[in-house]
């Protein structure tokens, strides 16, 4: 099982049923694509992210109906600085795709998928609260796993391991 | 936006039924909150009109842990976070840094994985029937379910000569081989568990205290239970169709024969239901293990990344440095990103694991089930009496470990 350099070519990946449901329907949300290790992540334009993701959740092609999974990356110091990961399963075409937005570090917010998914509020609770990320729309976006008055935001690259002294 | 202050100490308690209701505190020290789980109860009577989960109390930063630790130190944090599922939780994480090494096991390794995996959902799903019906009222189940899982904890003292937090799995194969009279010992188990299974459900299946404490209780329907994302046995029990082990296989599933069971009342009784059936399915899938596992190596072919035999370390110069380098310096993963999901007792648990290709990874997030699975407690206890609530947070089968991470 030998590791196969990753696809980045967007003509090499346009077969492929999220990538051409999204350029048929939606091609200015997607910004880039990868096919690496046998999955696949979008890089969907922020503004659009809800739209996307409904498109890929309703379209009868894709049918990306579950949330599996809902977390953020700190690409600290580059910029822009944040990535949010949203992890798609389709339970009838057995497939796992990985969307991508990425947010900047000055001002972090996004929107929040609560509404198309309940299930990703606490998700999106636990992001808050452990990379200072907002999203717009939360229903109760507080912290959940750290206490209130908590200072910064411990999954940051910046926030030291044994914590602020 | 508003600022991030905003968020900061927000009342947490206010009533929607104005004078009607009230607010009721229950955990974290609740014996039947199966951990430190706190639940704000708003009640009616003894009617529930919300729920409001509290979490947090186990938070142990272990993913930012894992940021500062070399790929082979993260597998024994990965057992503490599900402390009843120690072995699923090291094949998930195992099977994630393979794929990012494009690394293949050998199928004596795989086989051992597979057989210990299955025996850990038994241990997991008995200490769950086990306090679900101690929860609910009957003293007995519990003793007889903490009889077997003894058994099984002695099993995996023996292979990885802790009890718990094994650490048994390594990437790229095993600690170590399976010591001398184990197979007899699980084999002996196998085949008297069946009728240790249909003693617990004698005790329960048709006892009409059972069935009152459980059926029609805290229900949920299919639309919710995906709109919420549950996932394993919670979701089966409304009828959500879906195994990662049957759908997506993983870790050579694949060549295992098993039925998956699913209950569409959506009740406690039919979570129940789905997990006594996979007792069954499980010891089934152990006894397929036992029967198919070959001879050979239990390692990966490949010196950079899995540990020399100790016999080879103290004999052999080449050996002796990759021993040393591993273990000082680690072993460095090619840049990229994997999500690896696999079935535990609980539901889909999935690793994302990041590497920017240094021997640390840049990000390891645990999908936890019960995290996500905590999410129903809110639409099952809505409208069901107070008595009813510790019912249905032992049906959805929580490990507050793997809540608070």
């Amino acid at each position: 099982m030998a590791l196969q350099p990753a696809i980045t070519d967007l003509e090499l990946l346009k077969e492929r049923p999220a990538v051409a449901c999204l350029l048929s329907a939606l091609p200015e949300a997607l910004q880039a694509a990868k096919f690496d290790r046998d999955e696949l992540t979008l890089w969907i334009e922020p503004i659009l992210l809800i739209n996307a993701l409904e498109l890929l959740r309703s379209s009868p092609t894709t049918r990306f109906t579950v949330l599996a999974d809902l977390t953020a990356l700190d690409w600290f110091p580059s910029e822009p600085r944040f990535e949010v990961v949203y992890s798609l399963l389709s339970h009838e075409r057995r497939e796992r795709i990985r969307v991508k937005v990425k947010v900047s570090g000055a001002d972090p917010y996004i929107e929040s998928v609560a509404a198309l998914w309940a299930g990703a509020s606490p998700f999106e609770r636990e992001v808050f609260d452990l990379f200072g990320i907002r999203f717009q729309g939360h229903p109760d976006l507080r912290r959940i796993l750290l206490p209130d008055d908590w200072e910064g935001h411990p999954l940051r690259k910046d926030y030291p391991v044994e914590g602020y002294r | 936006m508003p600022s991030i202050d905003q968020f900061r100490s927000e009342p947490v308690v206010e009533t929607i039924g104005g004078d009607r209701t009230m607010v009721l505190n229950m955990g974290p020290q609740h014996p039947s909150t199966h951990g430190v789980l706190r639940l704000l109860l708003e009640i009616d009577g003894e009617t529930i009109v919300r729920v409001k989960p509290d979490i947090g109390f186990l938070h142990t930063g272990i993913e930012k842990t894992c940021e500062a630790k070399f790929y082979q130190q993260v597998i024994p944090m990965t057992d503490r976070i599900d402390y009843l599922c120690p072995m699923t939780n090291n094949l998930a994480y195992v099977l994630a840094v393979e794929k990012l090494l494009g690394l293949e096991i050998p199928p004596r390794a795989m086989w051992i994985r597979l057989m210990l995996n299955e025996l850990t959902r038994i241990n997991s799903h008995l200490v769950w029937l086990g306090t679900h019906a101690l929860d609910i009222g009957a003293m007995t189940v519990f003793l007889y379910c903490f009889r077997e899982r003894e058994e099984i904890l002695k099993m995996f003292e023996m292979v990885a000569g802790q009890r718990m937090m094994t650490s048994y799995f390594r990437v790229g194969g095993l600690a170590m081989d399976l010591p001398l009279g184990f197979l007899d010992y699980i084999k002996n188990f196998v085949a008297y568990f069946p009728d240790r299974i249909s003693q617990y459900s004698d005790l329960l299946t048709n006892n009409p205290i059972w069935l009152g404490r459980t059926k029609g209780v805290a229900l949920i329907n299919r639309a919710d239970a995906l709109e919420l994302m549950l996932s394993g046995p919670t979701a089966r029990g409304s009828g959500v169709d879906w195994d990662l082990r049957r759908d997506m296989p993983y870790g050579g599933y694949d060549q295992l024969e098993f039925k998956v069971p699913v209950e569409t009342a959506g009740d406690v009784f039919a979570r129940y239901q789905v997990r006594m059936a996979e007792l069954r399915e499980s010891n089934s899938m152990v006894k397929q293990a036992i029967a198919n596992l070959p001879g050979g190596p239990i390692k990966a072919d490949a010196p950079k990344i899995v540990l020399p035999d100790r016999e080879k370390m103290k004999t052999q110069m080449e050996s002796l440095i990759h021993h040393f380098k591993i273990v000082t310096e680690g072993f460095t993963v090619p840049e990229g990103e994997v999500y690896q999901g696999v079935e535990s007792p609980r539901g889909e648990m999935g690793y994302y694991v990041v590497s920017d290709g240094t021997a640390k990874p840049y990000r390891v997030h645990m999908r936890s089930p019960s995290f996500a699975n905590l999410n129903a407690i809110g639409v099952m206890c809505e409208h069901n009496l107070l008595a009813d609530v510790v019912a249905a947070i032992g049906s959805i089968d929580i490990v507050l470990g793997d809540v608070d991470r």
